[in-house]
């Protein structure tokens, strides 16, 4: 009973943190058909932003609980210009080409960045534990737990509500599903799709970024982490369908009660159970759960 | 002798849609048959569904009398039915002899070889008196992404009527081809097919083309066949020239197109 | 092929195994890897060729240089026949099971689950006390027929088993292009419902492709294994997968040459690099990437092919 409630908790826990990672690359595919390889980049940019940046505040003595806000803060500026940076500088001039050739270029992209990421901050880790342990611990049915863990699923709530806001209420979020669905027709209709993809492309990243500046009180920075992210990000994804949200939302779960599951029962097989698990709903839903759908070719 | 093709109470629909309802329809070796109607009006779902490309919502399909529901289009070409489409589906960065080579090495040997050259002398032959007799011989070393439209038609039938199927459907085989090459293409075409005595089904929007050819016509209308029977009587049928043909055709005023001794397609 | 071709590549064969026998040590155990990395690139051009880019060679790689390794410390094997049977053969099982999944897939999927397998092979032997974790372990020096050289007369026996490898396969990968198999991977990418409307199965020859590059794969990790008489799971991580697509990319696709070329030039542009530029390698190479996306995507042979008159080939 014990352990039932420990993977539900960590499931949980895991799930909103991969829902976060996996939005923004699910976003940026399901408006612009690229896979970005260079997400984990961006999530590692965030994690060492936020953690330097926390870091050196807490040297000068300030205000405990805006150290939030500075991890928060540093990860979005980060994530948003660089971001605009690569769009801008790279990705606009390679719109059109063969996906898998926008893989090339994002791979090219991310092996970039993590030898900048390198460059800027070394190859020492990084602690920012500050945040996580500043808000203390709770103790429930004998077993502990960490309350930022459960401020993670709350921002992870507040960001599906934002994008799912965002694409359904918003006049620049409904030209974003108008692309989603077709972007040929999107253009003919008059849509600003360049601006629609720079936008979309920032947003991504910054949430990205964002993502990885959360994780980082839990755990040390280190060079490489945003590597394995993007295997389990990319299994998320293709779970809940590539460019669907909600499917992202349910990918995580599913994915990450799955994790949770292996981790507390038979840890060596965490990511074959991920990828068994994913390989299971692709044999039902080739697609994805919640696919958009496809025009016939011929 | 069970008919080369029938049909029985064939239906398709896409959630509300109906593409086709009650086709019951049957076809015999030698014949020509037109197929005409509208855009939307469920000609290429009849075909998709009967190559095996999509399968039908009910009903059933019978090639030579073995039902061929569930089978891919793979399985139902090996069970004798030839397709062409409507844009030509070629691999468009191979040469033409590349291309037929390649057909030829899966509709006719079908044995995967992995050390056997493919441009043999002997096979290379074998196809080259293909591509003559559908008189596109002199494009065989262009990549098919630079020939004009009415060459990659006939390169299309070809391909598909390699394996001497005994059923071939031939997918608006004059659509994107100039008009004064339409009935030397057809010609061409037709003469290939009846040296095979293959069932042929084709679908066609140009009513001259459809009348020249076609022993018989199966006119379509809103998903059904709204008439099934020798040209003639098809067209010249009132209902059939207010919903599908769209104006009061002259069958007595049909120009026939005689063949060009120069250069074509 | 004609008499006389096969006579100058014997030649040739000949020549660059006593040149490769001549070299400085250091040299020629570069030189003996990068014909290791070549072989893994050339089964990942007969993909590409089919329009599948894998981002997980590394799997097979992997798995081939741990049956070398493993035969040679826990079983005592280490006759260099046997072990490349082994290795081959354990590998095809494994891509046979893989392949009847991942086969079914295309273009990102194919590339990202690729990645993703030989990330999980990553996974398992990072865990795994047994074989060493991160360090992975030693592997002892292989033997030819009874015949137990010293360690550097063992170099050489992998470096001349090398040679042989690179080029009989590559003859034989030569062939396989020019039949009807190799060229319905040009189909597949062209046009799959057209093939499979020809009566051809497209998975099929998918599969049948996917299992090749496996083996060539599983060579090439035994070769690596052997000289450099060492294994880690980092053979299996997706940056060694990448080197391989980097490579394909650089050479092209154009000739079973180009990956062993380009292999050999990859090796030597790194080591003069990490000796320059150590820590801004991954950096050189994705600008790099993005020069060869950009500039030249049929890769380095298309230069070749330039100067022969030819069209370069479509870039993958």
């Amino acid at each position: 009973m014990k352990q039932l409630l420990a993977i539900l908790v960590d499931g949980s826990v895991y799930a909103s943190w991969l829902f976060i990672i996996s939005a923004g690359l699910t976003l940026i595919y399901g408006v612009m058909r690229i896979l970005n390889m260079s997400h984990g980049s961006f999530y590692a940019l965030g994690a060492y932003s936020g953690a330097s940046m926390v870091g050196w505040y807490f040297s000068t003595g300030s205000v405990p609980w805006l150290s939030f806000v500075v991890l928060i803060g540093a990860a979005l500026a980060a994530g948003v210009t660089v971001g605009l940076l690569v769009e801008r500088g790279l990705l606009r001039f390679m719109y059109g080409r063969d996906e898998v050739v926008m893989i090339l270029v994002t791979y090219a992209v991310l092996l970039i960045m993590e030898d900048a990421i390198k460059l800027i901050w070394g190859v020492e880790p990084y602690f920012a534990y500050q945040p996580y342990t500043m808000l203390g611990r709770t103790k429930f049915m004998g077993l502990t737990f960490a309350n930022y863990d459960f401020m993670l699923i709350g921002v992870s709530i507040l960001i599906g509500l934002a994008l799912w806001y965002g694409l359904n209420r918003t006049r620049n979020g409904k030209l974003l599903r108008v692309i989603i669905h077709d972007r040929e027709i999107a253009g003919a209709l008059g849509i600003n799709v360049s601006k629609i993809f720079t936008i979309t492309f920032v947003i991504g990243a910054g949430i990205g970024a964002l993502a990885g500046a959360l994780t980082a009180p839990g755990l040390s920075v280190v060079p490489g982490m945003g590597i394995e992210v993007i295997v389990l990000a990319f299994a998320v994804v293709v779970i809940g369908g590539l460019g669907s949200i909600s499917g992202a939302l349910v990918g995580a779960l599913i994915v990450g009660m799955a994790r949770a599951t292996a981790v507390h029962l038979y840890p060596e097989v965490e990511l074959f159970v991920i990828y068994a698990v994913m390989g299971l709903v692709l044999a039902f839903r080739p697609q994805g759960l919640f696919a958009v759908a496809n025009a016939r070719k011929i | 002798m069970s008919a080369l093709l029938k049909t029985v109470n064939l239906e398709r629909t896409f959630g509300a849609v109906i593409a086709a309802t009650d086709i019951n329809i049957e076809i015999n070796s030698g014949e020509i048959v037109g197929v005409i109607g509208s855009n939307g009006a469920g000609k290429t779902t009849f075909i998709n569904m009967v190559t095996g490309y999509i399968q039908p919502s009910d009903g059933d399909i019978l090639v030579r009398g073995k039902s061929i529901i569930g089978k891919s289009p793979r399985e139902v070409s090996l069970a004798g039915v030839g397709r062409s489409f409507q844009i030509a589906q070629l691999f468009q960065e191979l040469t033409v002899l590349d291309n037929i080579l390649i057909a030829h090495g899966f509709s006719v040997d079908r044995k995967l070889n992995f050390l056997k050259p493919l441009r043999s002398a002997d096979k290379v032959g074998k196809v080259r008196s293909v591509l003559r007799e559908y008189e596109i011989e002199e494009y065989a070393n262009e990549v098919v992404s630079t020939l004009p439209q009415g060459v990659r038609k006939l390169l299309d039938i070809a391909m598909a009527m390699l394996s001497k199927p005994g059923l071939m459907l031939l997918d608006e085989p004059t659509s994107g081809v100039a008009v004064e090459d339409k009935f030397l293409l057809m010609d061409t075409v037709m003469a290939a097919i009846r040296k095979s005595n293959a069932a042929t089904l084709f679908v066609e929007h140009d009513m001259e083309v459809v009348l020249r050819y076609a022993d018989r016509v199966l006119a379509f209308y809103d998903g059904r066949v709204l008439a099934d029977g020798p040209t003639q009587k098809v067209l010249s049928d009132p209902k059939v020239q207010e919903l599908v043909v769209g104006h009061h055709l002259d069958l007595s005023d049909v120009k026939y197109a005689t063949k060009k001794d120069s250069d074509h397609a | 092929m004609s008499k006389r071709s096969l006579a100058l590549l014997l030649i040739l064969g000949v020549a660059t195994l006593v040149g490769g026998l001549l070299l400085p040590n250091w040299m020629s155990y570069l030189f003996t890897i990068a014909m290791g990395k070549g072989l893994v690139v050339l089964g990942l051009v007969l993909l590409m060729r089919a329009g599948l880019v894998s981002f997980g060679q590394g799997l097979y790689y992997c798995l081939g240089a741990y049956v070398a390794g493993m035969l040679t410390q826990f079983a005592e094997v280490t006759d260099v026949l046997l072990i490349l049977l082994a290795s081959v053969s354990f590998s095809v099982v494994i891509a046979a099971i893989i392949g009847l999944l991942l086969c079914r897939y295309r273009e990102i999927f194919f590339a990202m689950f690729s990645m993703a397998f030989s990330m999980i092979l990553y996974g398992l032997l990072v865990r795994n006390q047994v074989l060493g974790s991160t360090d992975g372990f030693n592997v002892a020096n292989p033997s030819l027929l009874g015949w137990a050289p010293g360690p550097e007369g063992a170099s050489n026996l992998v470096l001349a088993v090398a040679v042989l490898l690179v080029f009989t396969l590559g003859i034989l990968a030569w062939r396989y292009l020019k039949s009807l198999s190799g060229y319905a991977g040009e189909a597949v990418r062209e046009n799959e419902i057209r093939l499979e409307y020809l009566g051809g199965s497209v998975f099929k020859i998918i599969y049948v492709k996917y299992i090749i590059a496996a083996g060539l794969a599983a060579i090439g990790g035994t070769v690596t294994a052997l000289v450099s008489g060492h294994v880690d799971p980092e053979m299996a991580y997706w940056t060694t997968s990448g080197e391989f697509v980097f490579i394909a990319l650089m050479g092209g696709t154009g000739h079973v040459a180009a990956p062993i070329i380009a292999a050999v030039l990859f090796e030597s542009l790194r080591t003069y690099a990490s000796a320059v530029a150590p820590y801004t390698w991954q950096m050189i190479l994705g600008f790099a990437l993005l020069a060869i996306i950009l500039f030249l995507p049929s890769g380095l042979w298309s230069l070749v092919e330039r100067f022969q008159n030819k069209k370069p080939r479509k870039a993958p």
